[in-house]
Parts: C-alpha cells; structure tokens; sequence
C-alpha cells in the first residue's frame, strides 16, 4: 500500500473557531479565577466575579457547540484510546527528541493526533472539564440564588473540586504550550490550527475518496 | 527564527504565567490616630466642661428647622398661652388635648425604663441593667434620669402611673433651650456643672411642640454613655448635621432623614430595639402602600436591593440571606470625627489634685475637640475612630448579665450581654458590633455584678468621696441585693449593634475587604461558611503549588535538556 503526504484540512473551521475562542476563554477563567481565589492581584474581586461568570458562561455555550459537533460529525472517534504506536511516541519524547530524531508519528485521515496526545484530550474532555463544569454550574446556581437544592453538597466542597480542575487545566495548560516546541518548529505546530491544513498520510483509497467526495479538504 | 529562541521566549512567558499565580496579596488597612499632644488638665468633675458646651452649642446651631406640615400650629393654641412654671403643668395642657397620649406613652420604654424580653423571658431596661460605661442607672436616677422622658424620677420609687410627670417636651420641644438638671442633689463638687444655665421659658417651649427632630432624639441617644459616641460608635454628633459620607439618610446633602423617618411607629411605640432586634427582615417593603412598623434597611429597600442588571448585583443580592445590610455599607464606626470609647478602666478613679478631681484630655479627635482620657470620677478611657467593626453571627437576640447572674470570674472577661445565631442558623446574619472592654468592680465573694451608688450628697456617693468600697456597700442595700462585702475588678465585654451612619454607596465595603486572605470575615470561616478569597484550604494551596511548580519544572528541564544535547551534538 503506498502512502501519500497530502496537505489536508484536518481542523475544520468550526474546530478552529472553538479551540481559539476556548483558549481566549480559559485564560480569562484561569487569570479571572486565580484572582476570586485570592492569588492574583492583578484584578480586584468583584470584576474578577463579573469577567469569571460572564466567561464560563459563553464557554458552555461553545462546549454545547462543540459537543453536538464531535458527535454529529463522528470527529469524536479522533479521541479514542489507542496503545498503536503509543510506545513509539512515548520513547520519543523520554529519549529520542534529545538525539535530535524525528517526530515519530504522522496523522492519518483517522487519527490526526498522536496516541499520547489523544489520550491526553480524552482525559481533559472525559475528567477535567466535566469536573469543572459539574462544580462550576452548581456554583453559578448558588450563586444567583437559584441553587437551594444544591446546598446539601456545600459550597465549600463544591469550590475544592472546582479549584482542583483548575489547576488540573493549569498544568493541562503548560505542557500543552510546552509540547507545541517539540515538533520541527513552532509555528509548525500552530499554523495547522490557524489556517486548517498540515500534511497527512493518505492511502491511494483515502486519497481518491477525498478527491472524489471531499474536494474541499485538497489545497 | 531557530527553535530555541522561540522556546526561551516561551520559557519567559511561562514564568511570567507562574509569577502571577503565585503571587499573593496582603491587605493591611491602617486607620489613623491623632498624634500625641500636650497634657490637658482640666479642674473640676462637671460633665458639661466649657470646651464640652462650646462644642455642643456648635451643633446645636448647624442644626436644621424644616417647615411644619402639621395641621395644628400649637403656637395659636390657647391652652398653650400659659402661663407655665414647670414641665408637669405643660404636660397637663397637652394631654388635655391628646387624651390617649398618656396612656399610650406609659408602656413606651422611654418612660417606663423596664422591658420583659419576649424570648428570654430575662427583665431588662434601665431601671435594672448594669452596663460596662457608668455602669447602673438604679440607684442614680438623680442623675441619669436626666434623660428619662419624665419628671421627678429622683429613685427606683418612681410612680409610673402618674401621667403629669411624663415629660412631652423632650421628645417634642423644637426651640433647642430646653434642658434638664439632675432630679435630686449630688455632691457639691458634681452640682456646679448644673449652675448658672438660663431659666427654661416654659411658654415658648411649650408652644413649639413638632414631631420629634434629631435634636430630641440625639441629646439623650447621641450622648450615651456619659458623653459624645461614647457608648454606640454610630451614634454621635455628628449626625446632628452628618457630611453625606458619614449618613446618606440624616445628611442634608442625602434624604435628610430624621430619627423617626426609619424609627416608625404608632401609639407612642416605635421600631427599634436592642434586646430584640430584626436582623432577617425578609418581608420587605411589604406590598405598596402597606405601611410596615419595622426600623430595618429591607422595609424601604427590600432584601434585593441591589441592580439585577449585572452579575455583581445579582451576586450582591444573594449576600442578604447571610450578610446584613450594614456589614458592607456601614464599613467603619466612630467616623465623622467624633470618637467612640472602646475601653474604660474604673481601676484608676479617684486620683485628685490637691484634694480636688480633674480631667486629662489627652486625646483629640478628628474634629479637633479634645476629649478626657482621664477623669477622677470615672477611671482611664481609649477612644478610637473609624474603626472596624467585630464581626459575628447574629440572630437578633440579645442576653444579659443582670446583677443577679453569677459568673466565673477566672474564666476571663465577663460578657454584659451576649448574642446567639449561627452560620447554620436562616434566621442568622453576619452582623457589625461596636465592642467595649471595660474593667469594673464586682462582688467577689458572690461573683455578681454590682450596683454602685454614684450620684448623691452622702458620703457614699463614688462622684465626690471616690471610694468604691462605701458606694458598692450603698448601692447594694438600697436595692436590697446581698452583698457579700468584698469586691474586686472583673474584666467585661459588651457588644452593640450598628446600624447607624450608613455610607453612601461608594462608600460601602470593597468586596476584597472580607474575600482575601486575612480578610474581616476570616476568622468566620471555619467550615460553617465558605467565604471565595480566604484560602482557607492549605492542603489545596500546597497541592496546587506542587502540580504547577513541578510541571513547568518538568517542562522546563526537558526544553533545557533538549537545548543543551542540541548544542552538544552540534559541536
């Protein structure tokens, strides 16, 4: 089977659109958040509040978006765990990335993440957010006075879980940048979820398949 | 651009990420004090010195006179023509007109000095508590009932149920020139501070009757304690004419309120009580139009004051089931310039020049008055000025040390009165106490307070022979309490609500006062309550330090790593 390096659209607009407009919104949570728990002095209490609740709020609404859209699109599959080439990747970056090797995966029409980086995406989508979001929104709630049947669960414990996901994002955060060095460049690695396209490894099927109903996807 | 420019920018924004994690804030509010001055001695015991009466006339004569909407003017009346000799003579006059007044004003406080609390069951009011200022009125009416809207109230023999010793003219004179004196003799020493005042003309005074003024309310509430703010911290003369920070209602430059604006009532009964008082009032502003009886912020602004337009009010508005209004809007008490006392020693009463007693007025106040830090007839005192307030769960009920309650003096400073409520509580608030340390005597053999005889001609008398030992053994017999016959100084606390001297809303309390570190409310968080900003949860604070610390440290060592075999491999 004879593999061909295409330059593919592999992040769709609407996928773009919400990885930035995400990105934008977890700063501000993280820079807001970080000053309603009292470590940030760079903003005062209340618009902290003001900028926190307003952020997470238009967040849920791109995560409902994008929900709906990892579904309905079957691009959800992209996240499932996979051991292929998982030692490879992991050997890379312990011990091949200092001699100086290649990067040793190549997304694939299927998989246009390598098996750590999925791994790591399912566990942010599956542990992570939820964790943030079923502490946060009940916060919310308590918070405008529509959240009485939530009191059980007290704020208290509510806040601790909530805090502790945000730190999980905060280290998420780091070694997400971080690893964006790691490839041949930088923009190497960003330029992908700017302009759509990075080069994939087609099959002869996959490739006239794409020319025949997926045009569009092709430079 | 090579890859590791780009990584050491990297590097730097990420420390940069990390610093402002980090970083912590401390918020330390200091409140100024008044410099030190030179000693000023003062001779003579009179509670009314010059500098004191020049400072009151001043107030007095900034105070305003708004014009009378009332139907009657009582200056056409002819059963007001007079002529009046004394004060029962008016009161005959009024009441022949207002025929139900006197019924309705002797179950008022203001005359009876006696209040049954509904809750406690515990009987309380002047005419038997004893607080930590002068202590106890029993026994000294002589004195104190200046400020008893009656007549003739020379001791706890009172007739409560003569009607022409009610005094109408207190609450509703509206000249200014009336006043009061002492009802039975003191001590030479003490009667002076009375001589030499103009003759009360009782006609025009009589003639000038309104609804009560802040002048009426303010000579007897604003002077508790036995001098300017000294007993509440919210109410001072200032309020006589507040700048619109120190009162949004009473200012000129606000609503111009009066006492009675927000103290509302009927039948010569109105809202406001320090015993019982409402802290959860969640009906409101009630229906429109329905009047409601109660002196509490939610009958005019309800308990969802704030805009709901935007998240911080919206969030605001859920603070008023734990947080009471005046926590956040009365941010400081004793402001305006007129100090409040916070500490008073008795232990140091009684020292004399040359056989006489004076006063040391070392301590000036924001308006430039000087006030005593010494006095020989009362002991040492410590004022403060804008002053944070102590914070606490309150749920309206007041409890009281009376002088028959016995205490353990070695377990510490003895509570006048202490308070219930709990962060568990709905009915509770986080409420604002004025709190006042005093050391006072008791009775050591029967761990009870005591009641003292301090206003008289006799040689018990504590203002003029100064010995403590004669007027609690006086003070005792006349009110037919036991006494053991020893006593000795107890330490004690007193909490006093605030309510009064409400800033306008710049003024109020700026979130992080409570949601920091160290904040004002930080010593309520103890698992009863979460309070966002205290962090409170080290563990958390340790962990989350640990996770971010060590992944840029990992992240950091791997991008080094990676720099230095790349230069090594180069060469």
């Amino acid at each position: 089977m004879s593999m061909n390096t295409i330059k593919l659209v592999v992040f769709k607009r609407f996928e773009r659109l919400w990885h930035w407009s995400q990105m934008a919104l977890i700063f501000t949570l993280l820079f807001s958040g970080s000053a309603i728990y009292g470590v940030n002095p760079l903003m005062g209490f209340a618009d902290a509040v003001t900028l926190h609740t307003w952020a997470a709020m238009i967040l849920i609404v791109i995560w409902l978006f994008a929900t709906f859209w990892l579904f309905t699109t079957g691009q959800w599959r992209h996240y499932l765990p996979t051991t292929k080439n998982f030692i490879e990747v992991a050997r890379f970056y312990a011990y091949g990335i200092f001699k100086g090797e290649d990067h040793p995966y190549r997304k694939t029409y299927r998989r246009k993440h390598n098996p750590l980086q999925a791994m790591t995406y399912l566990l942010v989508k599956t542990v992570i957010f939820p964790a943030i979001w079923l502490s946060g929104i009940p916060y919310l709630l308590i918070s405008f006075g529509i959240g009485g049947f939530l009191n059980d669960l007290g704020l208290g414990n509510i806040a601790l879980v909530h805090t502790a996901a945000a730190i999980a994002i905060t280290v998420f955060v780091i070694a997400h940048v971080y690893l964006l060095t790691t490839g041949h460049s930088f923009t190497e690695h960003v330029k992908p979820m700017i302009t759509g396209y990075d080069d994939v490894e087609l099959t002869d099927e996959e490739l006239a398949y794409i020319k025949a109903d997926e045009p569009g996807l092709l430079k | 651009m090579s890859y590791s420019h780009f990584a050491n920018n990297f590097y730097r924004y990420l420390m940069h990420l990390l610093l402002l994690f980090i970083m912590c804030s401390c918020l330390s509010g200091a409140y100024a004090s008044a410099p030190p001055l030179e000693s000023k001695i003062e001779m003579g015991i009179s509670e009314y010195s010059k500098t004191d009466q020049e400072h009151a006339s001043k107030i007095n004569q900034s105070a305003v006179q708004k014009e009378s909407k009332s139907t009657t003017d009582h200056s056409q009346l002819k059963a007001l023509k007079g002529p009046f000799f004394s004060g029962p003579e008016v009161t005959k006059a009024c009441l022949e007109c207002h025929n139900t007044a006197g019924h309705q004003f002797m179950k008022n406080k203001h005359w009876t000095w006696d209040y049954k609390h509904p809750k406690t069951g515990q009987h309380l009011g002047k005419s038997v508590l004893i607080n930590n200022f002068c202590t106890n009125a029993r026994g000294n009416e002589g004195m104190c009932a200046q400020c008893h809207a009656g007549y003739n109230m020379t001791d706890s023999d009172f007739d409560f149920t003569n009607q022409d010793n009610m005094d109408c003219l207190i609450c509703h004179e509206s000249t200014g020139t009336y006043y009061k004196t002492p009802t039975s003799a003191g001590n030479k020493a003490c009667s002076v501070m009375f001589e030499g005042k103009p003759a009360i003309e009782w006609e025009k005074i009589a003639q000038s009757v309104q609804m009560p003024t802040r002048n009426n309310c303010g000579k007897c509430h604003f002077y508790g304690g036995g001098g300017d703010n000294v007993k509440h911290g919210d109410l001072s003369s200032v309020l006589f004419d507040p700048p619109k920070k120190v009162d949004v209602h009473m200012s000129k430059e606000g609503e111009d309120f009066t006492c009675v604006t927000c103290h509302v009532g009927e039948a010569h009964e109105w809202a406001g009580s320090r015993y019982e008082m409402t802290v959860n009032d969640e009906v409101g502003t009630g229906k429109p139009g329905m009047p409601r009886e109660t002196a509490s912020c939610e009958s005019c602004h309800s308990a969802s004051p704030h805009p709901i337009n935007t998240v911080e009010g919206i969030k605001l508005n859920t603070h008023t089931s734990k947080v009471a209004c005046e926590t956040c809007h009365i941010p400081e008490i004793a402001r305006g310039g007129v100090a409040t006392e916070v500490d008073w020693d008795w232990r140091t009463m009684g020292k004399l020049k040359n056989g006489e007693g004076f006063k040391l007025k070392e301590y000036t106040q924001g308006d430039g008055h000087h006030r005593a830090t010494y006095k020989s007839i009362k002991g040492s005192f410590t004022y403060a000025e804008n002053l944070q307030p102590m914070y606490a769960w309150f749920d309206g009920t007041m409890n009281y040390t009376t002088i028959d309650t016995k205490f353990d003096p070695s377990k510490g400073p003895i509570d006048i009165n202490s308070f219930s409520g709990s962060a568990n509580d709905s009915a509770s608030r986080i409420y604002p106490f004025k709190k006042m340390h005093t050391t006072q005597p008791y009775d050591k053999g029967n761990n009870t307070l005591v009641y003292m005889s301090l206003w008289g001609n006799d040689d018990s008398a504590l203002w003029g022979n100064y010995d403590f030992g004669k007027s609690i053994a006086a003070g005792m017999k006349k009110n037919g309490i036991p006494y053991s016959g020893e006593w000795d100084y107890v330490e004690t606390l007193s909490y006093w609500p605030v309510n009064h001297m409400v800033a306008p809303k710049e003024g109020a309390m700026e979130c992080s006062e409570c949601h920091a570190k160290g904040g004002r409310l930080d010593h309520l968080d103890d698992g009863s309550v979460y309070i966002p900003g205290t962090q409170k949860n080290e563990i958390l604070n340790i962990i989350g330090l640990l996770a971010i610390l060590g992944t840029l440290a990992g992240v950091l060592g791997h991008g080094a790593l990676r720099i230095v075999v790349t230069r090594m491999r180069k060469k």
